[in-house]
């Protein structure tokens, strides 16, 4: 295997994206062995733990006898075999390995009982092998995520010419396969791409508050010396107590909120779409897709 | 500690004392009191309602709500003081086991005060602090240094007399001296090499201190007991199947599959003193959105409520919200307990608004089911329910290669955050997230993934985000107060007996709403508030007290 260089950067990956508690995440991390160590490798599944560098030698080594005595039970991705090894990627007896003490005597023969086999290789062979397993285990992403590269997948399963008759009834009081349409498997060539921004209804797919395809028209109340007056304008910033304008003039408008007053009627381009996303079924959308990716 | 500060220290505690009285401990009986003047214990109380009984702060009063101050945490090991000025150096006190290559400059407070006797007890992953109540100023600082493990939130601090407890990411409890922030002694608790990272709230019930902990990869999840005095292990009970003739065994394909299955147990549960049952919630099911070899069965105690006998650790009932999930949608949400009538019947019972969507309510003393209903209007990863009323998990909406068009999204209808449910009007008060997002199968072994691994997916839109009213009886949500975000509203929620519902907004504002139909009535503008609204009575004051990142702010009323 590669030994990586410390990557902070994947630690934060990885803290961005933990499982249950993606909020707000906001780290900053001084590496402060980095200036002075060598390159030293970080689990990114467990971040920020630093593990021992393996000895390529020894890696490589065990490589060829985990091929030879293993592979059969444990699967060549260690992720488990036909011949109903465990997966060791995610065994504890692995995970925790330091150097050998756990693997070596197993590989010896400590769990004959469990139906694990004792393999006829030396002590130093097996503390290779050891050393083989830490590294892939090394390799584990971020969340537990299986190492190695994924494989691309095609995802136009659906029927172009559904997807046409589709877009013809539904979307084309906005948008034209002559117009706005036109090109679009060439201005997101990667069909999984294109599927998402179709969905989404257009570039930002984490649309949130005012994403700048927002407009209102803000009207304020008249009063004892002033009449009711309209304003209308991009909308910069929206909550419940403040609505702000980027005006015709490109001047900026503030106006507190009070419960509805002053009156505002926001427009939101994008409504059409969230209004569709509740009524979509996922055939539709694959059919969409396959029609789309056409449009070259 | 640095130097220079033994005279502050000095003048700190002597002030401190002054006005402490009972010099700031939580003997275990306290905790069965109603929420009220202090807030000794994660929800406050072992009910989890985030229900305050104070009234000061009311409908009429809250216009008059004040900054009282705000105190700005700058956790790692060499911390600058408050402005750069010598004179506000807090003492540090420093433990770990790390070898000390990793130092976190930044954090968030993404858990709950402490508040007892004049003194806030603070969070964030690998440090704590005491803080002067009435200024915000820091008493002490304790400081971690780790060995690692996902450093994501800490739920905050659990407390038996003047003793500290709190969990670190590479898997501690730590016990600390509440008054000098000594640390007294610390346990591992699980192994950071297993994947493990601990983010929850320890809580006190009697003299046990219950501990979880997390992982991401396939690991069994499981909860302990410790002394609170010794640190000596009472119990462990585990989440998943983990020898044979276990309960559930028969919900996975295999002993292998069970015992890596996951069903961690993230945030802490609720207390019934008079059945003595601990009833907590537990995570997802691992791989999370493969079945793999976990095989077709509801895959028990994963995305379930599990009520435990607290003395033995023995398990009284369970009861799967997210039978055999296959969304990450882990039923770690504070489970909140409702007396009253169901039906006609006087009850005792547990209510849940689960991250899959669904609302349930539950006879806390039997685990009988009660009621299950939708409360995410777009929620459509189920098709109907279980013979036992749980949603039943739709097939053609898991990860599939082409893209499947889920809603809600894998963070959930609702996370981690604290719910608040108030007796006086019958309703949960909870977030409702009503995001979609098209989830890409892209590991198509038949062996299943591994961990949160197996899928991509992409958010593309929401149909809105709200702060959600239901009613228990009839799991129909009484009126829904529209976010201008797609994300969760804030980091929880509180109510009062003033008629008031404090939550962040998702805007940037802290926001009263009226507990009757959700209209704001009062609002302040700090930024994104990271953790659920607090109040407690100090020197005859209501205060409210929330965090921004690691800003913390108190409100009160003169």
């Amino acid at each position: 295997m590669k030994v990586r260089p410390a990557t902070f950067g994947s630690v934060m990956a990885a803290i961005a994206c933990a499982a249950a508690y993606a909020w707000m995440p906001s780290f900053s991390i001084v590496p402060v062995a980095v200036a002075q160590q060598q390159p030293r490798q970080t689990s990114s599944f467990n971040s920020g733990k630093v593990r021992a560098p393996e000895d390529p030698a020894m890696v490589a080594q065990g490589k060829t006898l985990y091929a030879v005595n293993c592979q059969a039970c444990h699967g060549p991705d260690l992720r488990g075999g036909d011949m109903g090894g465990p997966n060791l990627l995610r065994s504890q007896v692995a995970l925790t390995d330091q150097h050998g003490e756990n693997i070596v005597p197993i590989i010896q023969g400590g769990r004959m009982a469990q139906g694990m086999p004792k393999i006829g290789i030396s002590v130093e062979d097996s503390n290779a092998v050891a050393a083989y397993v830490r590294s892939v285990i090394g390799m584990i992403g971020s969340q537990g995520r299986p190492p190695g590269e994924q494989k691309v997948l095609n995802i136009v399963v659906g029927d172009a010419e559904r997807g046409r008759a589709y877009v013809a009834a539904h979307c084309s009081s906005c948008h034209s396969v002559d117009g706005d349409l036109k090109g679009i498997a060439s201005k997101f060539p990667e069909p999984k791409m294109l599927q998402t921004r179709w969905v989404a209804g257009g570039a930002s797919s984490t649309y949130d508050g005012a994403s700048g395809k927002m407009t209102a028209e803000v009207t304020t109340p008249a009063g004892p010396k002033s009449k009711a007056e309209t304003f209308k304008g991009r909308v910069l910033y929206i909550d419940d107590f403040l609505v702000t304008l980027e005006l015709e003039d490109g001047t900026l408008q503030s106006f507190p909120r009070n419960g509805a007053t002053p009156k505002v009627v926001v427009h939101d381009s994008l409504q059409a779409h969230r209004d569709m996303l509740p009524l979509y079924t996922d055939q539709e959308i694959h059919d969409v897709t396959a029609y789309l990716v056409t449009l070259k | 500690m640095k130097i220079k500060t033994s005279l502050l220290l000095t003048c700190a505690l002597l002030s401190s004392a002054f006005a402490w009285g009972q010099q700031g401990t939580v003997p275990p009986e306290s905790l069965l009191k109603p929420l009220s003047h202090s807030w000794p214990t994660y929800n406050g109380d072992y009910t989890g309602k985030r229900y305050s009984a104070l009234t000061s702060i009311n409908k009429l009063t809250v216009k008059n709500l004040t900054l009282g101050w705000m105190s700005q945490l700058a956790p790692g090991a060499d911390a600058s003081p408050a402005n750069g000025n010598r004179r506000n150096q807090v003492p540090l006190i420093t433990g770990g086991e790390g070898p000390g290559n990793i130092n976190i400059r930044s954090g968030s407070i993404k858990g709950s005060v402490l508040a007892v006797d004049g003194t806030l007890y603070v969070t964030m992953p690998d440090n704590a602090w005491a803080v002067d109540a009435r200024s915000g100023r820091p008493l002490w600082h304790y400081y971690w240094r780790t060995k690692g493990g996902t450093h994501i939130g800490n739920r905050g601090f659990g407390m038996w007399h003047g003793y500290l407890f709190m969990e670190t990411p590479d898997n501690y409890l730590v016990s600390l001296d509440a008054k000098t922030g000594k640390e007294r002694w610390h346990r591992m608790i699980a192994d950071v090499d297993q994947g493990y990272f601990s983010t929850p709230a320890p809580i006190v019930i009697g003299n046990h201190v219950l501990v979880g902990t997390g992982n991401d990869i396939d690991a069994p999840g499981f909860l302990q007991s410790y002394d609170p005095e010794t640190g000596d292990l009472q119990w462990k009970f585990y989440t998943v199947p983990m020898k044979k003739g276990d309960v559930g065994e028969d919900t996975w394909a295999s002993l292998d599959a069970a015992s890596h299955g996951g069903g961690q147990t993230w945030i802490t549960g609720a207390y019934d003193p008079e059945t003595n049952l601990y009833i907590f919630g537990t995570g997802n099911p691992t791989p999370a959105y493969t079945t793999g070899k976990r095989g077709e069965g509801d895959n028990l105690f994963t995305c379930a409520l599990v009520a435990l006998n607290v003395d033995t650790g023995k398990l009284a009932w369970y009861y799967s919200t997210s039978p055999h999930d296959m969304h990450d949608y882990d039923s770690a949400q504070t489970p909140v307990f409702v007396d009253g009538v169901f039906k006609g019947k006087a009850r005792k019972m547990v209510i849940t608004a689960a991250r899959n969507g669904y609302f349930f309510v539950l006879d806390r003393v039997t685990g009988e089911h009660l009621l299950t209903s939708k409360y995410g209007m777009t929620t459509n990863w189920a098709k109907g329910y279980t013979p036992k009323g749980a949603p039943k998990h739709d097939p053609e909406k898991d990860a599939t290669v082409a893209g499947a068009l889920d809603s809600p999204n894998s963070s959930g209808t609702i996370n981690w955050q604290p719910v608040a449910f108030s007796p006086k009007t019958g309703l949960l008060y909870v977030y409702e997230t009503d995001s979609f997002t098209l989830t890409y199968l892209t590991d198509t072994d038949p062996r299943g993934s591994m961990g949160l691994g197996g899928k991509e997916e992409m958010g593309v839109g929401s149909a809105g985000s709200f702060l959600t009213a239901i009613d228990y009886k009839t799991g129909e949500a009484r009126w829904r107060h529209k976010f201008y975000t797609n994300g969760i509203g804030g980091g929880g929620i509180l109510a009062t007996a003033g008629g008031l519902v404090f939550t962040g907004d998702g805007s940037g504002n802290l926001v009263a709403y009226n507990e009757v139909d959700g209209k704001p009535l009062w609002h302040t503008h700090i930024g994104q508030v990271s953790n659920a609204p607090q109040t407690y009575m100090l020197d005859g004051h209501q205060y409210l007290v929330c965090a921004t990142g690691d800003m913390l702010w108190s409100f009160l009323l003169y």
